[in-house]
């Protein structure tokens, strides 16, 4: 590992092609990730407004109308939601097996921005719910377990919060969200088992419509805008924690030199 | 600044701090809600036959989570022994205490529990007369609650006393708070006869919780 | 244009993922303006961190 202060080139120049070590150093991560910020922005907005025309370009589904148009939120915003976590147990095995030092942050910021879809993920499907099965909320197999991925992330959040020093929450944080994502399949499934068990009384579709083509191509527009929005998000976030950790530093230097 | 604002805003400032659970009740109070579904089976009306009833085991179990760190904290840190040699009437620090911790714990669950209504399907008017039974009643949790937190606080395990001690307590609570909150829905009784009596619990417990507690401190040492 | 029957619905899910999205963009934003404001007052102060200086004090 390089020595912090010594002079080098720098890094995606000739002398010093990029690598994946780069990433690994906050300072280097920052110099690359900054200049991108600006571009992944304007390419998240140019994606979403190219999404919503085609979301209101496309056709009306031929037995729910025009609700199908909230498809293309809640869809996306449910994978989204999942992805994150994934994402964070990734970061999770960075933190416990590889030690990576951006592996704390990633885990960190990615947490609220995955909340926040999937409470999209939650708001959209109730009020796609309401018109199209009559109540704002139904306990179908779909929906309850992306609310419990919900509790989850609030879980994961609280934990950070709650316990005080860094590299313990980091610790505490990646060994839950790796529990998590190891029960994921066995909640889905458990919830998918206890709603066939009850078979609710009220007359719903159990799924979404089967996607017609038409449909198809403003959801996969759709899906790479949300996608580009969690990147940019992401990033902009971890670059915040980043230098959330170096004004603690700095501000202990200060608490330790004015004790001298 | 009088010595009980000064504490009821300290006591405020800790508990929506990092770790100082304001926020924690209300996510346990949507698990504890979320639970209630999957075991007895996700139909809509039967789950909004028993709403009321949810949401206030809900309510109660929420607040009950937060209230064992009443005085704990403070007497981990040693603020407690200064409270108990301090000018300020005890009765009154404990009231300022109690105040403080109804504000943050469990007002967020009387703004919460509508929300959560949605996921038992319990129509709009029913909310908010549940909200309303909530906010009549939670003082009565915390105020009595305080009396078994004081209790325990000398205790090392003392944690997993408090609620066995206090959920007698709350029975009547508990009661006439489902009691209004039906009454309010089926209007088989007038709402103001169960809600009355709600209320005068409340306020029963807001002078004997702090009175009761007192005895307990002064006579812990 | 025409969004049927339950258009109140298609219109308050778009607004609210709306406003998610904004809350969510909106405090990282807020965040890093913060963050940058107080680096920037302890750098005025001349407490810096140890590679800054040590770039600083070779030519």
């Amino acid at each position: 590992m390089d020595k912090i202060g010594s002079p080098q080139a720098a890094p995606g120049t000739s002398k010093r092609p990029l690598s994946v070590g780069d990433l690994a150093n906050p300072s280097r991560f920052l110099s690359i990730v900054e200049p991108l910020l600006p571009w992944l922005a304007g390419a998240t907005v140019l994606l979403m407004a190219l999404g919503l025309n085609q979301v209101l370009a496309a056709p009306d589904d031929y037995q729910q109308g025009a609700t199908v148009k909230i498809m293309y939120l809640h869809v996306p915003s449910a994978w989204l939601g999942m992805l994150c976590w994934g994402i964070m147990s990734i970061a999770a095995l960075g933190t416990l097996v590889w030690r990576h030092p951006l592996a704390d942050v990633a885990a960190k910021t990615a947490a609220p921005i995955g909340a926040a879809f999937t409470l999209i993920c939650l708001i959209t499907g109730s009020l796609w719910g309401r018109p199209t099965w009559g109540t704002y909320w139904v306990w179908d197999a779909r929906l309850t377990s992306v609310l419990i991925l919900f509790l989850l992330y609030l879980g994961v959040i609280a934990l950070w919060r709650t316990v005080e020093d860094p590299s313990r929450a980091a610790r505490a944080a990646a060994v839950f969200t790796l529990v998590g994502a190891l029960n994921l399949p066995i909640i889905k499934f458990s919830v998918d088992w206890w709603n066939t068990l009850h078979q609710p009384a009220s007359i719903f579709r159990a799924g979404g419509p089967t996607i017609a083509p038409s449909l198809l191509l403003p959801l996969v527009i759709m899906a790479i805008a949300f996608t580009l929005l969690f990147i940019t998000l992401h990033l902009a976030a971890m670059r915040n924690e980043i230098l959330r950790r170096r004004l603690r530093t700095l501000r202990l230097m200060q608490a330790q030199s004015a004790e001298h | 600044m009088t010595a009980f604002s000064a504490l009821l805003m300290r006591d405020l400032r800790l508990a929506v701090r990092a770790g100082g659970g304001a926020g924690m009740g209300v996510l346990y109070f949507l698990i504890v809600v979320t639970l209630v579904p999957f075991a007895i089976g996700p139909e809509l009306a039967l789950l909004r036959r028993i709403g009321p009833a949810i949401l206030w085991l809900g309510a109660l179990l929420a607040s009950l989570l937060t209230l064992d760190r009443l005085f704990a904290a403070d007497r981990e840190d040693g603020s407690l022994d200064l409270l108990l040699m301090a000018g300020m009437p005890l009765e009154i620090a404990i009231g300022a205490k109690a105040l403080a911790h109804w504000l943050a714990s469990a007002l967020p669950l009387v703004i919460a529990a509508p929300v959560l209504g949605i996921f038992l399907n319990i129509e709009p008017r029913a909310m908010a007369a549940i909200a309303i039974t909530l906010l009549a009643g939670t003082p009565a949790l915390t105020f009595l609650g305080l009396i078994g937190a004081a209790l325990a606080v000398t205790l090392r395990r003392g944690g997993l006393l408090v609620p066995v001690l206090i959920l007698p307590l709350t029975v009547p609570v508990l009661i006439f708070g489902v009691a209004a909150s039906e009454a309010a829905i089926t209007t088989t009784m007038p709402f103001g006869t169960p809600f009355s009596i709600l209320c005068a619990l409340s306020l029963m417990s807001v002078v004997v919780g702090p009175l009761a507690a007192a005895v307990a401190f002064r006579h812990a040492e | 244009m025409n969004l049927g029957p339950h258009a109140d619905f298609i219109i308050s899910a778009y607004a609210a993922t709306a406003l998610v999205i904004a809350v969510l963009a909106a405090w990282i934003w807020l965040d890093f303006r913060a963050l940058i404001r107080r680096l920037a007052e302890l750098e005025a102060r001349g407490i810096t961190r140890r590679s800054e200086r040590a770039d600083a004090s070779q030519p």
